[in-house]
């Protein structure tokens, strides 16, 4: 017994050391991004003298060339429907797929574990040419376009998974007093998917705020950039000023942590559920 | 007759707005960009865009193995992978077994998941700060060691190392996550009956939490393999691959040829390069899912 204490108080004595090393940066970027330059030109850690100022998170704000208000509500107009249009279509595909036998329904499943590991490189080009074609490059509904079909596959594969876990029990009641099949999946079976519609949510929209590279391809204007699109920007040409940066990195940051506190429950689910079946 | 009917009206409705989505969005792109590295200027098959880009030595460029960096991108992402891997997998599995002996392990676990919460632009923002002559906290260690301060990522012969190894403090949290899941399943019943059975703490780790957890261990090989093949943001942001290439990965290089020399056909190539080896880091991911659809 006394043996086992020790042993704990050993082991949380290595976890907080370990977790104080591993959130140093972090604390630098917070600590740089509330005081003047001055103060942090020669590290961060000194504190003296220290005036806490949000004057930097203002810059960033209202920066001249690359507001970062108008980026945070760009990337706010992108990501909302890009997580609610293709949850509806691959929850819609997920419940098929777990409930109704079709042909190729294999080849189905194993193309959407397929495009799980496919890089976005591979279908910058040709995404770029359609879009063109289309008329939609540097316009949102372009790339909500291209996050809804990005995001299909995972989903799909997600709330399949999640559904194949759910007895059929309630579905048949609700067939037998006569409900179509559209009844049932809106008043039987999107309330009991409720957690994965959570989680797969929580994740598709984290994804989508942080997301770099399809916005990079396709949205160019000055005023559209979205908010991961106007920290490059903010770097300066001659010299780094780290309190504009750190201040910007924080409040892009800020969205997906809120998140995941908010709902650490389903984000973890989602992500273990989502590798792990 | 009306169960086909049935069957196929199912199909309509639920499957097929994904599945056009994906065909239009994802598949025809995919093979779309298969032909365009196949393709000469006049839109004939032939290699030439493959001579080439292995030819100019931004993906391969042996000159490295004598004068060392920049090795080409390629070589880059095998060192990516070569450092990355085992140390964010046996990092983040050490600390789950560390973290459920501790007390306020929770907290320790989602400071240490922080990493992979954060945009990854601003997780490069972050590696390049960390690694910064005057500024970066890394220096601090370092200089208390009595080594000297400089910005790492600004050097040919450390900047690739300096992504590496922050991208190690970004993205072990995965690891640990997943590992931390899976320490859950494991029934407490094992570990009492070793006990009994005298079996040391070691012997209990290998012997049972290991062998155990090797489901969990194939997803974390295969996801990490995936992001590091992937990786692309923060190396943007860092360093844009330089100084002078030395950092530079296939999916920045991808971007440089395709939307910097808009040469569409070198930069297929290189994306189908991606592709290949991320569907070869898939394939044990792909065979459980084949057998479970049975």
């Amino acid at each position: 017994m006394k043996r086992s204490r020790k042993d704990t108080l050993v082991k949380t004595i290595v976890a907080w050391t370990i977790a104080l090393v591993w959130i140093l940066p972090l604390m630098g970027v917070v600590m740089t991004a509330i005081r003047p330059f001055s103060e942090v030109i020669n590290g961060w850690w000194k504190l003296e003298p220290f005036n806490a100022t949000l004057s930097n998170f203002s810059g960033a704000l209202n920066h001249q060339t690359a507001p970062l208000y108008k980026g945070m509500i760009n990337s706010l107009i992108i990501a909302i429907p890009a997580t609610i249009a293709p949850l509806f279509l691959a929850t819609l595909a997920g419940y098929g797929v777990s409930r109704y036998g079709f042909p190729l329904r294999k080849t189905f499943i194993l193309t959407v574990v397929l495009t799980l590991a496919l890089p976005q490189q591979m279908i910058a080009i040709p995404i770029f040419r359609i879009m063109s074609g289309l008329g939609l490059v540097d316009t949102y509904f372009g790339l909500i376009l291209v996050h809804t079909a990005w995001g299909i596959p995972w989903i799909t594969f997600f709330m399949r998974n999640y559904f194949k876990t759910l007895p059929a029990d309630m579905e048949e009641a609700a067939r037998i007093d006569g409900a179509g099949d559209f009844g049932i999946f809106f008043r039987v079976v999107l309330p009991n998917a409720f957690p994965a519609i959570a989680s797969a949510s929580a994740l598709q929209f984290t994804w989508v705020w942080s997301d770099f590279f399809l916005a990079l391809i396709l949205v160019y204007s000055p005023g559209k950039l979205l908010a991961t699109q106007r920290i490059p920007l903010m770097r300066g040409v001659y010299h780094v000023d780290w309190g504009l940066l750190s201040a910007a990195s924080l409040m892009v940051m800020i969205v997906p942590i809120l998140i995941y506190i908010l709902l650490q429950r389903y984000y973890v689910k989602g992500m273990v559920g989502w590798t792990i079946k | 007759m009306a169960l086909r009917k049935a069957k196929l009206k199912h199909f309509a409705y639920f499957i097929l707005p994904a599945l056009f989505l994906l065909i239009v969005f994802v598949l025809y792109p995919t093979l779309n960009t298969i032909f365009l590295s196949f393709a000469d200027e006049e839109g004939r098959l032939s290699l030439s865009n493959y001579r080439e880009v292995f030819s100019s030595r931004d993906i391969l460029d042996t000159r490295g193995f004598k004068r060392g960096f920049p090795f080409g991108s390629l070589i880059h992402n095998i060192m990516w992978i070569a450092i990355h891997l085992p140390l964010t997998t046996i990092v983040g599995l050490s600390l789950a077994v560390l973290l459920r002996g501790a007390k306020g392990g929770g907290i320790v676990k989602s400071i240490i998941f922080l990493g992979m919460v954060m945009p990854m632009i601003v997780g490069g923002i972050m590696i390049r700060f960390m690694f910064e002559e005057n500024v970066g906290v890394v220096n601090l260690v370092l200089q208390t060691f009595g080594l000297e301060a400089k910005t790492w990522t600004a050097y040919p012969e450390t900047a690739l190392f300096a992504l590496i190894f922050g991208s190690v403090w970004l993205w072990t949290g995965f690891s640990m996550i997943l590992y931390s899941a899976g320490l859950e399943t494991i029934p407490k019943t094992y570990y009492e009956a070793a006990q009994i059975d005298g079996a040391s703490k070691a012997k209990m780790l290998f012997k049972i939490t290991i062998p155990l957890l090797k489901p969990i261990t194939v997803v974390v090989l295969t996801m990490t393999l995936l992001w590091e093949l992937k990786v692309f943001d923060i190396v943007y942001i860092a360093t844009m691959g330089g100084p002078g290439g030395s950092s530079n990965v296939l999916a920045l290089q991808m971007y440089l040829y395709g939307f910097r020399e808009w040469d569409f056909g070198k930069s297929a190539v290189v994306a189908v390069l991606i592709t290949a080896f991320t569907l070869i880091a898939a394939i044990p991911m792909m065979k459980s899912a084949g057998d479970e659809s049975e």
